[in-house]
């Protein structure tokens, strides 16, 4: 393991830290400014971090350290799927140690955690929006692993860095599998990331709500790393749509020296604005659906991924 | 980056997103979305079939993809707007559609069709011979559309996208069928279109409704 290869590491893992929650004010800002609204300020994240990490905690009485736990296994969950993930190089020390399904398991690891902490204080607010996660997550998993098939299917690997690398050096093409897998992929990400169909990230103190249920007991530096996990979360799927459907720009094995790193970051940040601006034309344009509505949502999402390896294997037979 | 092997990419994308839209259509379940989804099917026909015309070098395929264009993309849609306006069903949607269920049933369907066109594929010497078996899963997935709907409406718009599923089964296989054929069909279609636009308000008149079902009870005892 070289030096270069330990900083491109480092480096990638503080930009995901870094500009994670500056990815979600973006998309606020998006989003108010499609609601004619007055957009909040790019870095209105920070500042409720920062205000956030200056208060003091209040525990309830029930906690169990479980419940204090969470937040900073989830917050290093994220960061260690960040690592994984390459957001803008492939030559990664993670990347090699863990593949995509590995890092399926960990987005798990953290949901579990997420429900056990959200049903550890008994209230009924808790334990409600633990159990809508869980039904979510079990039925956007399958899905998730689907289109996963459909990128390993077209590379022959289940390292997220040769998908890429398979992806950026012979294919200038957009492959007929890929559009399905595409699709299903931002119905997943949108379903997993607690987004407009299936859950409102606006919304506070609603019998609708799913991931601010399990927020609802946290306050100050715990609520702070929840907030910054979940913005992490959001980035880590973004990225993992940017390996799988566009991974140009991304720096690849060999040709990763500091100028094709920057460019990498310049991409990536292109990358991010676009993203951000779909997402939000997307929420502004899509009404919640009701909760019973997400298996039939997440069931077509599954059953794109699968028409993507259909259409694979018959048009690439 | 050779041109033939550019132009089967773009074919089998744009196969793949016909069947793509067969699926949305078996997913909506307002009216005016399977209207304009209808449209979106006949603009990637009328691309696919400039595209085949191009490759294979036949002036005939163009004209049938300006019949297309004409036909499937401007008027009929069109047609079919002022149709629900004057109905005033233009928000409709439909109601009973365990939506899960038959998407299982259409990705049944995509298999079986996939497997009965593979010795067919295997026979063509078409460029897009492998594309024949999306055609047939596009023709199946408008059967599908026409069984579980209960609307006229939308069973017409099912008709019609089985249509669809044919002429590009028609192209991929043989690269299209001779004119005469064609133009044929096209007006077959659109008399037919006619006839049903007249039904809709002849059912209506009678059960105050678009809704099949209550045909039923037009049966003897």
């Amino acid at each position: 393991m070289s030096a270069i290869t330990i900083v491109r590491q480092l480096s990638e893992v503080v930009l995901a830290i870094a500009i994670a929650p500056l990815f979600g004010g973006w998309i606020a800002q998006c989003r108010a400014w499609l609601q004619s609204r007055t957009a909040p300020p790019l870095i209105q994240p920070y500042r409720m971090l920062r205000k956030l990490f200056h208060k003091d905690a209040a525990l309830a009485t029930t906690a169990s350290p479980l419940f204090r736990m969470t937040p900073y296994i989830l917050f290093g969950t994220m960061v260690l799927a960040a690592a994984i993930i390459p957001s803008i190089a492939t030559d990664l020390t993670f990347a090699r140690a863990a593949d995509a399904i590995a890092l399926i398991g960990l987005f798990a690891t953290a949901r579990v955690f997420q429900s056990l902490a959200a049903m550890d204080i008994g209230t009924a607010f808790g334990s409600m929006g633990a159990r809508r996660d869980m039904m979510i997550g079990f039925l956007a998993e399958p899905a998730l692993l689907m289109v996963l098939f459909n990128a390993f299917l077209l590379s022959g690997s289940t390292a997220l860095p040769s998908v890429v690398d398979v992806r950026t050096m012979h294919s200038f093409f957009v492959d007929p599998s890929l559009l399905f897998a595409a699709i299903a992929f931002l119905m997943v990400l949108l379903a997993e990331n607690a987004r407009i169909p299936i859950d409102n990230p606006a919304t506070h103190l609603e019998l609708t709500m799913i991931h601010e249920a399990m927020a609802l007991e946290y306050s100050a530096r715990h609520l702070a790393l929840l907030e910054w996990a979940a913005n992490l979360k959001l980035f880590n799927y973004a990225c993992i749509g940017f390996a799988l459907f566009l991974p140009w720009g991304i720096a690849t094995q060999g040709r990763d020296g500091g100028v094709a790193l920057a460019v990498a970051v310049g991409a990536l940040l292109v990358k991010l604005v676009l993203a951000g601006a779909v997402l939000a034309l997307i929420e502004a344009l899509s009404a919640k659906l009701r909760i019973f509505r997400a298996p039939e949502y997440l069931a077509i999402s599954f059953l794109l991924a699968v028409l993507g390896l259909l259409v694979h294997l018959l048009l690439e037979a | 980056m050779h041109s033939p092997y550019m132009i089967t990419g773009v074919l089998n994308l744009l196969a793949a997103s016909l069947l793509l839209i067969s699926f949305a259509m078996l997913s909506r379940r307002r009216t005016q979305r399977l209207i304009t989804l209808f449209a979106w099917q006949g603009v990637v026909l009328f691309a696919s079939t400039c595209l085949v015309g191009y490759r294979a070098d036949l002036t005939e395929l163009y004209y049938s993809a300006a019949l297309t264009l004409l036909l499937k993309v401007i008027a009929l849609p069109w047609i079919l707007h002022r149709l629900i306006h004057r109905l005033g069903v233009q928000w409709d949607s439909e109601p009973l559609v365990n939506i899960p269920a038959t998407m299982l049933v259409g990705l049944g369907l995509v298999i079986f069709a996939f497997g009965l066109a593979q010795p067919i594929s295997r026979m063509a010497t078409t460029i897009t011979r492998n594309t024949i078996g999306i055609a047939l899963a596009v023709i199946f997935l408008a059967f599908l559309m026409m069984i579980t709907r209960r609307r006229a409406i939308t069973q017409v718009i099912g008709f019609l996208a089985m249509e669809n599923g044919l002429f590009f089964a028609a192209t991929s296989a043989t690269y299209g069928m001779p004119m005469v054929i064609e133009l044929g069909i096209a007006l077959d279609l659109l008399i037919g279109f006619f006839i049903l636009g007249i039904f809709f308000f002849q059912i209506r008149e009678q059960f105050d409704s678009l809704d099949l079902s209550n045909m039923e009870s037009l049966k003897e005892e």
